[in-house]
């Protein structure tokens, strides 16, 4: 296949207030591409707009959203031009996600083995009894030990590193090109995260899955992901590779999110932190909206919001300093 | 000063499970068994282990609202149980705790000036004046400003409001504070504001801290000991540089090893813990981490270790000493 599996191009969506006069802008002209196989870690705040990204490419926004501008490729097809009908054949068949707290994701009035013969049914046209026997398999599948007896359990019999690969078997059981897991890990244990997170790796692996990691996790980043891109206030404030942005972060931001985690190994050393606090992501400050956090803060950061630059090979910053100082190239005029 | 200044000796919490109409007893679980640890004065004891390991009920003991089964707590040197009336008094206005969700923690419907003040209005007798005077220390010792007092809760950020949790642990001049997750709820850029000013308070006032938390590297870098708990018991305790670098455990390696990188470069030797924790109501024989452990022998699985000196620190494993 030529060109990325997937392509957002200066995607924007809004929330609009119940008489419209307040908007909120979540996702702000963010434009980033994904390649079958690749993981791509999007990292931001709460209201960053990372979530809302996630939902935007699903078409799942609550009603209050809007997408007001740009495309989003997948396959070379642009999804917001897709009908509700055809979406529905997309979402949970090829474009899967996976959510934060798996007991809010299963139906706690069904066994395991219908929710997770369920997607099957409905997107394959398969009988229950097959259906059935492929939920036994994925089960197998995300290591569930003894599948024949949970499959006819309910989520409230297995406990919540369980529920999390039922969720994830739910999610890989039609073959998707795309994962979107949004916070996957945050309600585990340490030792049953690592367990997760491999599994999500070996399962990658196995399907040659496009996985999209949203989190606020730098850790889960750094361990798993070839990309990141990183959000604040709406915006894509630094993309690329994930090696390249950990050592030479280009944006003030990243690199002030890198020096304030806590790491081991260095233990007593002070750590710096980002002054301030996230801007309410309904009234974004003039600008940057870093700026008022922001320590090599200049006056034009004030006034006007910088474009996105590139400043090396697969990276680009939206920030003032990243700009070359003789030709202004901007990536996108 | 001679002396840590809390003390836990064998400390042990059984509940009891009550089943029928009878209520009658028919099995225990085994929250926190046989632990001993202590706390000098102006350091940092840090406690970590997964869900059910026994870490906030030994911090609920600590701070008195549930009664040890067995064991012994001193503080300062005197044993908590001879205490009483006054004395009983003056420990819990010594040992104060910060919660992990400040959204919960704080009552809606207080001013923070209230809030933060009222241990002080409940504790002593000070004239208003005074009141307000300690009040307004309170604030510039976290950072935040004077109008904030009087604000309501829901006008103030989640890194905001645990400043104001945290004031209110410090207002009666405590000698020790437990941090339950204390930063967990708060956004990435927030947490690092909160950690430094935790340091900054222990250097300046010398208070005590019993950290509990589940990101190690936050634990590592608070701690200066650290005791890492495994199904109600601690399986290793000593120097939190000597423990985080060089963990000897296994299950203290498993949990460093899962802990997550702080630069995509940094590859650590991957151990995945086959299972999950076991049931605190049915813990396995000898061992408790014998079932998931990728070194047990034979023995891991009748004989309980002990507690013994090894390479700098204690850890409770029959692969030691070598």
């Amino acid at each position: 296949m030529t060109g990325p599996l997937l392509d957002i191009r200066r995607l924007s969506t809004h929330y609009v207030s119940a008489r419209g006069t307040r908007v909120t802008r979540a996702v702000d002209d963010i434009t980033l591409s994904l390649d079958q196989g690749q993981t791509l870690g999007i990292v931001g705040e709460s209201g960053s707009g990372k979530t809302t990204l996630a939902l935007t490419l699903l078409r799942m926004l609550p009603p209050a959203a809007r997408i007001v501008s740009g495309e989003m490729l997948f396959e070379g097809a642009d999804l917001l031009k897709k009908s509700e009908g055809e979406m529905r054949r997309i979402r949970g068949k090829r474009i899967a996600m996976i959510l934060q707290d798996p007991m809010m994701s299963l139906n706690p009035l069904f066994t395991v083995g219908d929710q997770v013969a369920e997607p099957i049914r409905v997107h394959e046209g398969a009988p229950r009894r097959s259906a059935w026997r492929r939920a036994t398999e994925l089960l197998k599948a995300v290591r569930i030990a003894a599948p024949e007896r949970r499959v006819r359990e309910y989520p409230h019999q297995l406990s919540g590193g369980m529920r999390q690969r039922i969720v994830g078997a739910i999610a890989i059981s039609c073959e998707p090109k795309i994962l979107i897991a949004d916070e996957p890990t945050t309600s585990l244990d340490l030792t049953i995260q690592a367990q997760y997170l491999k599994l999500l790796r070996d399962l990658q692996r196995a399907h040659n899955l496009a996985l999209i990691f949203i989190t606020h996790n730098l850790g889960i980043v750094a361990k798993m992901c070839d990309r990141v891109a990183v959000m604040y206030a709406g915006r894509l404030v630094e993309a690329g590779p994930v090696k390249q942005i950990y050592n030479a972060p280009a944006h003030p931001y990243t690199q002030a999110l890198l020096e304030s985690i806590p790491r081991l190994g260095d233990s007593r050393k002070r750590l710096t932190a980002i002054d301030g606090q996230p801007p309410d992501p309904s009234a974004p400050p003039p600008g940057c909206a870093f700026h008022p956090r922001c320590p090599k803060v200049m006056d034009r950061c004030r006034v006007e919001a910088p474009p996105e630059f590139r400043v090396a090979d697969g990276q680009t910053s939206r920030c003032w300093l990243s700009a070359p100082a003789s030709d202004r190239t901007e990536v996108r005029a | 000063m001679a002396g840590p200044v809390l003390e836990a000796k064998s400390l042990t919490k059984h509940f009891p499970v009550k089943r029928g109409i009878l209520s009658r007893q028919t099995a225990v679980v085994r929250a926190v068994d046989d632990i001993s640890f202590s706390i000098d004065p102006g350091k940092t004891l840090g406690v970590v282990g997964e869900s059910g390991c026994g870490k906030t009920t030994t911090a609920k003991m600590v701070l008195l609202l549930e009664q040890p089964t067995s064991g012994i707590m001193r503080f300062e040197g005197q044993d908590l149980q001879t205490l009483d009336g006054g004395t009983l008094r003056a420990y819990r206005r010594s040992v104060q705790a910060v919660f992990q969700d400040p959204y919960a923690s704080l009552n809606p419907r207080m001013r923070v000036g209230s809030i933060i003040v009222e241990p002080l209005v409940t504790n002593e007798s000070l004239a208003s004046a005074e009141v307000r005077k300690r009040l307004l220390r309170l604030l510039d010792l976290v950072g935040l400003p004077e109008r904030s007092a009087d604000l309501f809760p829901h006008e103030f950020s989640g890194g905001q409001r645990q400043r104001i949790a945290i004031a209110r642990a410090l207002s009666l001049s405590p000698k020790v504070i437990v941090l339950d997750e204390p930063v967990s709820a708060l956004d990435v850029s927030i947490r690092a504001q909160i950690l430094n000013l935790l340091r900054d308070l222990q250097a300046q006032l010398g208070v005590s801290y019993l950290f509990i938390a589940h990101d190690l590297a936050a634990v590592a870098h608070m701690s200066h000991t650290i005791a890492v708990m495994y199904l109600g018991k601690i399986v290793e305790l000593g120097d939190a540089e000597t423990v985080s670098k060089a963990p000897k455990h296994p299950y203290t390696q498993a949990l460093f090893s899962a802990a997550l990188p702080s630069h995509p470069d940094e590859r650590r030797d991957e151990i995945i813990l086959a299972g999950e924790v076991p049931s605190p109501l049915a813990p396995p024989s000898g061992c408790r981490f014998h079932p998931r452990c990728p070194f047990a022998l034979p023995r891991c699985s009748s004989e309980e270790p002990t507690l013994l000196h090894e390479s700098g620190r204690l850890v409770a494993c029959h692969l030691y000493p070598k």
